[in-house]
């Protein structure tokens, strides 16, 4: 997993690597400055001598400088590597995103996509920023400073070999105690935002039904099992600091006590009694170090497999070598076409579809809720492949077509679309870039969607919020219709794409495509009989197979499905008077 | 090191506006606990000194006892092992005061902020929809997760580290200066240097990190738009497009957060260092000292005086990193209390809903579940009951969400017990508004609404609402079983009850085929279940209620013919017999109204049923025949 991710740090490998050395120089020479000092102490202060005190004391001096500048690069140099490590992985996401099909994205789901490149690459970013310089330096300064005590007096050094262990032990069985409470804290904190989230969303219902109590007898009870866990693990964590307070004290009046005897016997100098007494400072701190380093990386490593789980994903789908990049003929045939969202044949959502479409056709597509109406046009743009058979276009498999090509001539407005911010000129120029003012109004005419733009203030340049959220619904829908006309699409396909447009603006949309796109193949999936009654012919599907094909007086008198919604609609129908 | 938060606040404009005011404020919470806060005071106090003694032990240790021992010829240590034991014995002090504060820290901060979120969500519940219409979700919701969780590190980490800090750094001043009062100068020479530096440095840093929240801000958005219309952006073709541009708001990212951790990463050896180089400059200069006899310095004080020196830098540069977390923490309780000094719904009804039986010509209040419901009216004389019936009755009412724009005008209308209401007009001509006048999640601004015969402003709201049943077009459902979802009706109804209401409402046949049945755990608003399944459960809920008058808001599309067929029967039994106030979609409904309004812009503009409307042909014969084709 490492490995994987480390090939992301791409240009800043040398930054990356010389990082920790700088950092490691800075450590060598800090641990360096006590063992200075007490020689400046002992031959110096102790001796009185001025001159002793004056070159050791330049010597310090210049440690110190060197010190403080390479601890400055070593900080910039991790910057730079860290954010420039965070920007690669950002972008490398970003794009293997860009190849993904629609079966990938599906695997993911969007939601876990955005958090995976937003919040795991901080986290991911954060903790490489750790690796190569914190979690190098307090190791090395634990390390270093230890040799430097046995340097100084090994029999006293020993007070460290009894005390770092103790510590870490210590410090290991606080950690182990404490995360298992701390998953459930967090465990609780998910539960009890799903309270105040749900009572949000349904703070209607809440009042309706007047359950303001019963909904703060269920707050207050998961808060209360937060108060009671988290301080539960608080209880434990608190214990961090006196433990190492413990062994600091312990080690100093040890080191004092001894330290003392050794001085008399005359095997230790004062200078290097207090040397020994600063180290004992930095070991301790530096083991806490440690131990935080180790569960910050644990807390990052989720974090770090989802990304990997990303950037492993291969597309599923591939553009042939030698692609077509002329559709001549726009005439569609399913042979033996069968699809399933998981490859897997036990659970088809279409069965053996045999269809031919005519180029210039208008086709409706009725059927229930996962009867496959939008699987079935999603394969023909390739938003999906089949599982088994094959569709042809003009005569050719649709996978020997440039992708590119094939989704410009064939466009699909999606059920559940978006519009990006921007204005509204941007966003139907997604549908051909160079497109001028003339053709997008066109566009929009035929979209029924001229007419409400220009009530905006700002007309063609109103801006559309994230999501399209200044705009209805229908508006949003007809916005996204005059999109895929734009780009001037041999196939459009329609799924679903009226259903909050009234009724009498649906049909003037099926008008105006009718009279001005007469050479466009049109596929309309709807739900209401009205929008596909005029179609050259309708599908009706059942259980992702065709049940029947003819025009709307041929399925009234002989297909059952058709007839049981017509009839449904007729009496308990649609009145959306919009 | 600055928070790396991305919530809807970040880094940016994290100041509160009125600091005093909410400091005072967090701390009266604070006086609960005031005897422990205390106690907590005088334990960091303990600890703070403890640190010092040892430093200070250092002075005697050398001169009193080493360097007298190294003169003797028969050493004797047992003075020492005196001090010793003395010098841990204050350890052992030091240690348990520093371990009864965190102790006692950890409930009081755990303790205030249970409070602080219990009293939150309390007064959550008391504000009006309006208040709910205003602010968004997710920066409702931030005030339980960012803005309590900064609280708690004030609480938690802050307040007595900052004390501590406070207390350490007197008391090695104190030392310092009665060690030598010479040195102590250079020390804070030192600390006017440092604190120049730090100020520059933080400056520095927190100018960027604001630079960089930006960024991330806007790399956040940019990912969650594009990858959330990732569909789209691949049908048409818009890849390279949308790599372009992240390409160009990734790299601003990269440098300023290059620049925001460059000067975060800085910080930390540049104190140390500095931290070294006085403890150098001490070194020579105490020596210069002691050689030439100033201050009469011995070799002991300064190794204590060194000693001192190291723990000095660390709680100043602690002091000012507090203080930012401090502040941060305030911007969060700044929200946290902007939320409970909101204004909460008012309720002025002083009309109760009681169940009473018939005694004799008169009413009596009863307990039993067989008394049927009366308004219990308070007057003059005492109380009248007036049985529920479900009439309502609107009298020129005007509304409008704010007072410059009226959104509903003249609004007359005669519900009488078991009639069935419908409202049909454009998307935005005030149909569901209507419906929230009647359970007064608004208040009218003009004219009148009676609910049998009474003002419903007399009426208590919670009785008011009881007595209203709701089914709204989007299902709410929240986390539990299927029982207790329908439950939520009514939560005293016996499992017969639930059962019975589910198969009133058409949701028997489904329910049983769920894998648990009726114990089916349900999650994330029934993510599980089908759009027609949520609402079959959404009116087997109103069904258990049972309430008299009914409000429903009929779902548009999205689901199947079929499956619409399924509730639609639900929805008709649900009505049988109540009083119904309908925004219909569907012609079945409307064809079944005993009165349809037509709403156009806020007015009703026509009135009538079916029969008598489509010979009128008006807008409703216009919408019914689809006859016309315009904007």
């Amino acid at each position: 997993m490492i490995k994987e991710l480390a090939k992301h740090i791409g240009e800043y490998k040398k930054v990356t690597i010389l990082t920790p050395i700088v950092a490691a120089v800075e450590v060598a020479l800090e641990v360096l400055i006590p063992l200075v000092l007490a020689r400046l102490i002992d031959l110096g202060i102790d001796m009185g001598d001025m001159a002793v005190i004056k070159r050791y004391g330049a010597y310090l001096i210049g440690l110190t400088i060197l010190s403080l500048i390479f601890g400055v690069t070593s900080g910039r140099f991790a910057a730079i590597a860290a954010a420039g490590f965070s920007r690669n992985l950002r972008r490398d996401i970003y794009n293997q995103v860009q190849e993904f099909s629609f079966h990938n994205i599906d695997k993911f789901s969007t939601a876990s996509l955005v958090t995976r490149m937003t919040t795991d690459v901080n986290n991911v970013q954060m903790a490489f920023q750790m690796l190569i310089r914190i979690a190098v330096r307090a190791p090395l300064m634990l390390i270093f400073s230890v040799v430097a005590a046995v340097f100084i007096n090994p029999k006293l050094a020993v007070t460290f070999l009894v005390a770092v262990p103790l510590l870490g032990i210590g410090l290991i069985f606080i950690s182990t105690n404490v995360f298992p409470i701390m998953d459930r804290v967090f465990k609780t904190y998910d539960k009890l935002n799903n309270v105040v989230q749900e009572n949000l969303h349904g703070i209607r219902v809440v009042k309706s039904f007047v359950r303001e109590k019963h909904e703060e007898e269920k707050f207050n009870q998961t808060s209360e099992n937060i108060y009671r866990d988290f301080s539960k693990a608080e209880r434990i964590m608190i214990l961090n600091a006196p433990l190492m307070m413990i062994a600091v004290y312990t080690a100093m009046i040890l080191i004092s006590y001894f330290g003392a005897r050794f001085i008399v016997v005359g095997t230790l100098t004062t200078g290097e009694l207090m040397s020994l007494i600063t180290y004992t400072g930095q070991i301790m701190m530096s083991l806490m170090m440690v131990s935080m380093i180790f569960v910050m990386l644990t807390i990052s490593r989720t974090g770090a497999r989802r990304i990997v789980e990303v950037l492993r994903e291969q597309s599923d789908l591939t553009n042939p070598g030698e692609a077509l990049t002329e559709v001549e003929d726009a005439t569609l045939e399913f042979k033996d076409v069968s699809f399933s969202y998981t490859d897997d044949l036990d659970k088809l959502c279409l069965k053996n579809i045999n269809l031919t479409i005519p180029q210039g056709a208008v086709v409706g597509i009725i059927g229930a809720t996962g009867s496959g109406k939008s699987s079935l046009v999603q394969l023909i743009p390739r938003l999906y492949d089949t599982t088994c058979g094959e569709i042809t276009m003009g005569g050719v498999n649709i996978k020997n077509y440039d992708l590119e090509v094939l989704r410009n001539q064939v466009a699909m407005v999606l059920q559940k679309n978006t519009l990006f911010s921007g204005t509204i000129k941007e966003n139907l120029r997604w549908g051909d870039e160079h497109a001028s003012e003339e053709e997008i109004i066109k566009a929009c005419q035929i979209a029924c969607a001229d007419g409400f733009i220009r009530q905006f203030p700002q007309g063609y340049d109103t801006y559309i919020e994230q999501g399209g959220s200044n705009v209805s619904g229908g508006q949003k829908q007809r916005l996204c219709i005059a999109r895929a006309l734009l780009k001037k699409p041999k196939i459009l396909i329609l799924d679903d794409s009226t259903s909050a447009v009234d009724t009498a603006t649906d049909a003037s949309i099926r008008k105006a495509l009718r009279e001005e796109q007469s050479q466009m193949t049109k596929i309309i999936i709807a739900q209401r009989i009205s929008s596909i009654k005029d179609a050259d012919f309708i599908i009706v599907l059942e259980n992702g197979a065709v049940d029947a094909i003819g025009t709307h007086e041929e399925l009234l008198t002989n297909n059952e499905i058709y007839r049981e919604i017509y009839q449904a609609q007729a009496k308990g129908g649609d009145f959306d008077a919009a | 090191m600055p928070p790396k938060g991305h919530g809807p606040h970040g880094f940016t404009g994290a100041k509160p506006k009125n600091m005093k005011k909410t400091a005072k404020r967090v701390l009266s919470y604070l006086s609960n606990y005031r005897w422990r806060f205390i106690l907590v005071l005088i334990c960091i106090a303990i600890t703070a000194l403890t640190s010092v003694a040892g430093s200070l032990f250092m002075q005697p240790l050398i001169d009193d006892y080493i360097k007298p021992l190294v003169l003797m010829d028969n050493p004797d240590f047992t003075s020492l092992v005196h001090a010793l034991t003395i010098l841990a014995i204050i350890y052992v002090f030091g240690i348990l005061a520093m371990w009864l504060y965190s102790r006692l820290m950890i409930t009081i901060s755990q303790g205030i902020l249970k409070k602080v979120r219990d009293e939150m969500f309390a007064k959550m519940q008391r504000l009006p929809i309006k208040y709910f219409d205003t602010h968004q979700h997710g920066d409702l919701m931030s005030r339980y997760t960012n803005d309590t969780d900064t609280l708690r590190q004030m609480l938690s980490q802050s307040i007595p580290q900052i004390f501590s800090s406070i207390l350490s750094i007197l008391a090695v001043i104190a030392a310092m200066i009665y060690t030598s009062w010479q040195l102590s100068l250079i020390v804070l020479a030192s600390v006017v240097v440092m604190l120049v530096i730090v100020k520059f440095l933080g400056g520095k840093s927190s100018f960027y990190f604001a630079r960089q929240q930006k960024a991330v801000g806007a790399v956040n958005g940019y990912i969650e738009e594009m990858i959330n219309g990732q569909k789209v952006v691949k049908v048409f073709c818009h890849e390279e497009k949308a790599k372009e541009g992240f390409e160009k708001i990734n790299n601003e990212l990269c440098r300023s957060m290059t620049l925001a951790n460059s000067f975060a990463n800085i910080m930390m050896p540049t104190m140390s260092n500095l931290g070294n180089l006085l403890y150098v400059v001490l070194a020579i200069a105490g020596g210069a000292m002691a050689l030439n006899g100033v201050g009469g310095l011995t070799l002991g004080a300064i190794a204590a005086f060194l000693d001192l020196s190291r723990g000095f830098f660390r709680p100043i540069s602690q002091v000012s990193q507090q203080v930012n977390s401090i502040v941060m923490a305030l911007a969060g309780a700044e929200r946290i209390f902007e939320l409970m000094d909101a204004e909460e719904e008012q309720d002025e009804g002083t009309v109760s809903l009681v169940r009473v039986e018939k005694d004799g010509r008169d009413y009596k209040e009863t307990t039993s579940r067989n008394g049927i419901w009366a308004w219990k009216c308070p007057n003059e004389y005492g109380v009248s009951y007036e049985p529920l019936k479900g009439d309502v009755r609107f009298f020129d009412v005007d509304f409008g969400y704010n007072e410059e724009k009226i959104v509903l005008h003249d609004i007359n209308l005669y519900a009488e017990p078991g009639q069935k209401i419908a409202f049909v007009g454009a998307t935005g001509a005030g149909k569901t508004t209507i419906t929230n006048l009647i359970n007064r999640f608004y208040d009218i601004a003009d004219g009148e609404i009676l609910y049998d015969g009474i003002d419903i402003k007399q009426i208590k709201k919670p009785d008011l609402r009881r007595s209203l049943g709701i089914v709204l077009q989007d299902t709410n459902l929240f986390t539990g079983t299927v029982m207790e979802n329908i439950r939520y009706g009514r939560l005293d109804a016996t499992d017969e009850e639930v059962y019975a209401a589910a198969k009133l409402a058409n949701a028997e046949e489904f329910i049983r085929l769920l894998p648990q049945g009726y114990q089916t755990e349900i999650t994330a608003n029934g993510e599980s279940l089908s759009q027609g399944q949520r609402q079959l459960l959404a009116i087997a809920r109103a069904a258990v209620a049972d309430p008299p008058v009914m409000i429903l808001d009929e779902a548009t599309s999205s689901i199947d013919t079929r499956t619409e067929i399924i509730v639609q029967r639900g929805m008709d039994a649900l009505m049988k017999g109540r009083t119904v106030f309908v925004i219909a979609h569907r012609l079945s409904t409307i064809q079944n109204a005993d009165v349809i309004m037509v709403l156009e812009n806020g007015r009703i503009i026509e009135r009538g049923n079916h029969d008598a409307l489509m010979e009128q042909k008006g807008k409703y014969y216009e919408l019914y025949t689809g006859s016309f084709v315009k904007e």
